[in-house]
C-alpha cells in the first residue's frame, strides 16, 4: 500500500515498501515557474534530514530541496536531465525527483496528509 | 506597514491583477513579474508576436531652457546638440570618479527641450542630480505620465493600425501622435532587442491606449521576468547589476555610447563628470571588462557567481544571468580582468561549488532586430 505525505516546504513523499519517493507539489512548481534544470543528488549519498538534496532551477530563480528524512539515495529520476519540464507538467507523477531508503524507522507524524496540506496552502502560509 | 502598503501602483495595476499578474515589489512599485503563461512563454510571445510592458515606474523627466544641451553635456558623454529634434540616444550620467550614476535614454523634443527616461530605482536621485547641476533650467518630473512599451515582431503591424505615422519611424526616433484622439509621444525603441515602440501618455488616458493595444490578439501583457531574459539575450545592461557607481562606461562595454566629439581629439572633448578617468580608460584600456558568456549545459549561472580560470583562480564575477528561452541555454554576463575578455576565452562559473564551463561570447546572443530603415 502506498502512503502519501506532504511537508511545509511543499514536497511530497510517497512511501511504498519502505522506499520513499520524493518530489515537489503542484503548488511548488507553480511558484517556481518554468523549470530548466535540476541538480540531482548522487545515488548512494547518505542524507540527514534537512540536507540539500536537489536544486531546481527555473527561468526565474533557484530553489533548494531539503531532504525531509534520514536515509540513502537509491534512485534518481534521470528523465529530468533531458526533460526538466516534467517537473512542471507532472510534478507528482513522472516529475518525481529521487528515492530514499530510510536509515531508521520512518516517523511520519510531522508530515501532512493531502487534506491537511490543502488547508495549509489555502491558509497562505 | 506591510510591503504592499509602502509600494506605489501604476495606472495599470488593476489590469495586471485581472490578467493574473503575480505582483511583486520592485523599485518602490508593485509590478507584475509574470502572468499565468509564465516567463518562458511570455519571452517567446514577445519575440514572435507583440508584448506589452508597463514601464510606468521609470522616471520621465523634461529638462528645458536656452542652452540646456551644453548644460546636460556636463553630466553625460554624448553630443546632445548633434541630435535632431525627435531623435534620441542612449547615455549615462557619469560621476566624478568615472563611474555611472544611471543610464538613460535622451530624446530631443525641441531646440531647448530634452526628454529623459531614467531607471525607476534611480529617478529621485537623478532628479536631485539634475537640479544640483542645472539650477538655471526647468526640470519637470512627468509623474502624471505613464509609459508602456510594445515590443516584438508584430509591434509595427499594431502601431500601423493605431497610429500609421509611427510605422515610418526608424530606431531611436520619436514623434508626437494621436491614438484615438489621445496625445502620445511614441519612440521606436525598447529593451528587448526586438523592433518596438515606447509610448508616453498622460495617466488620464493611459488605460484607453492600453485597451486599444490589448484589443489585438497578438498583443499580451509581459512581466518583468521576461523583460529581464529578453534584455539579457539582447546583451543589454541592467543598471545596478551590470554597471554601477564604480564601473566606467568603458569597463561596462558601452564605449559606443560615448559620442566621438566628446572623446580625445573631438570638437567637444571631455567636459563631463569623470572625463579624466573615462578618457584614460578609453586611451589605455580598463582593468576589467563586462563580457557575455555562453554556458555549457543547462544549469543557469546567476548574479553573484564567481568566475574562475581553468587553474581555479578567481578572475571575475557574474553580474546578470539566467536561462535564455530563445537560445534554450543559459546566458550570463559579468566582469573579468581585461586580459581574459577576448571572445572565445574559456572560463568557468562557480555554481554551488561546481565549475560550470563557459565561453566569452560576442553579444548580443540573439540578433537584435531594430528597425534601422532601408
Amino acid at each position: 500500500m502506498t502512503q502519501k505525505f506532504y511537508t511545509k516546504d511543499h514536497e511530497w513523499l510517497s512511501i511504498e515498501e519502505n522506499i520513499v519517493t520524493i518530489g515537489v507539489t503542484d503548488f511548488a512548481q507553480e511558484q517556481l515557474g518554468d523549470v530548466v534544470f535540476i541538480e540531482l543528488p548522487e545515488v548512494g549519498a547518505d542524507l540527514i534530514e534537512g540536507d540539500e538534496a536537489a536544486v531546481i532551477e527555473s527561468v526565474k530563480a533557484a530553489g533548494e530541496i531539503a531532504v525531509p528524512i534520514n536515509g540513502t539515495v537509491v534512485a534518481i529520476n534521470e528523465d529530468l536531465v533531458d526533460q526538466p519540464e516534467l517537473l512542471n507538467t507532472a510534478p507528482e507523477d513522472e516529475g518525481w525527483i529521487f528515492r530514499v531508503s530510510p536509515s531508521d524507522g520512518l516517523e511520519t507524524a510531522s508530515f501532512m496528509d493531502a487534506e491537511q496540506y490543502q488547508k495549509y496552502i489555502d491558509s497562505g502560509e | 506597514m506591510s510591503d504592499s502598503a509602502k509600494n506605489q501602483k501604476t495606472q495599470f495595476y488593476d489590469y495586471h491583477v485581472a490578467a493574473g499578474g503575480k505582483m511583486v515589489p520592485f523599485a518602490g512599485y508593485l509590478m507584475p513579474v509574470q502572468y499565468p503563461a509564465g516567463i518562458m512563454q511570455e519571452h517567446l510571445h514577445t519575440r514572435n508576436n507583440a508584448g506589452l510592458f508597463d514601464v510606468s515606474h521609470m522616471g520621465q523627466v523634461l529638462v528645458t531652457g536656452v542652452g540646456v544641451a551644453s548644460a546636460l553635456e556636463k553630466l553625460m558623454p554624448v553630443d546632445l546638440d548633434a541630435l535632431a529634434i525627435n531623435q534620441q540616444t542612449y547615455a549615462t550620467f557619469t560621476l566624478p570618479n568615472g563611474g555611472i550614476l544611471d543610464d538613460l535614454i535622451v530624446t530631443r523634443w525641441a531646440e531647448d527641450t530634452y526628454f529623459l527616461v531614467v531607471n525607476a530605482a534611480c529617478k529621485d536621485q537623478d532628479i536631485e542630480h539634475l537640479k544640483s547641476y542645472l539650477s538655471d533650467f526647468t526640470i519637470t518630473h512627468l509623474d502624471q505620465h505613464s509609459l508602456i512599451a510594445l515590443q516584438g515582431a508584430k509591434a509595427k503591424d499594431i502601431m500601423l493600425k493605431l497610429a500609421p505615422s509611427t510605422s515610418d519611424l526608424i530606431f531611436m526616433h520619436g514623434c508626437s501622435v494621436q491614438i484615438d484622439g489621445i496625445e502620445c509621444y511614441v519612440t521606436r525603441s525598447g529593451y528587448t532587442g526586438e523592433d518596438g515602440f515606447e509610448i508616453s501618455v498622460s495617466n488620464d488616458h493611459a488605460l484607453a491606449v492600453a485597451d486599444r493595444l490589448l484589443a489585438f490578439d497578438d498583443c499580451k501583457w509581459i512581466g518583468l521576468g521576461a523583460r529581464d531574459s529578453l534584455r539579457l539575450e539582447a546583451g543589454l545592461c541592467l543598471y545596478g547589476h551590470d554597471m554601477d557607481q564604480n564601473t566606467s562606461p568603458i569597463e561596462a562595454g558601452i564605449t559606443w555610447s560615448i559620442s566621438h566629439s566628446r572623446r580625445a581629439g573631438g570638437a567637444k572633448e571631455g567636459g563631463f563628470l569623470g572625463a579624466e578617468k573615462i578618457l584614460k580608460h578609453l586611451a589605455d584600456g580598463a582593468p576589467k571588462k563586462r563580457v557575455g558568456f555562453l554556458v555549457e549545459g543547462r544549469a543557469p549561472v546567476r548574479e553573484g557567481a564567481e568566475i574562475a580560470d581553468n587553474d581555479g583562480n578567481i578572475v571575475g564575477v557574474i553580474t546578470s544571468g539566467g536561462f535564455g528561452p530563445t537560445l534554450q541555454a543559459p546566458v550570463a554576463m559579468g566582469y573579468v580582468t581585461s586580459a581574459l575578455a577576448a571572445v572565445g576565452t574559456q572560463l568557468n562559473a562557480i555554481v554551488r561549488g561546481k565549475l560550470r564551463p563557459m565561453t566569452v561570447t560576442k553579444m548580443p546572443l540573439v540578433p537584435q532586430r531594430y528597425h534601422r530603415g532601408k
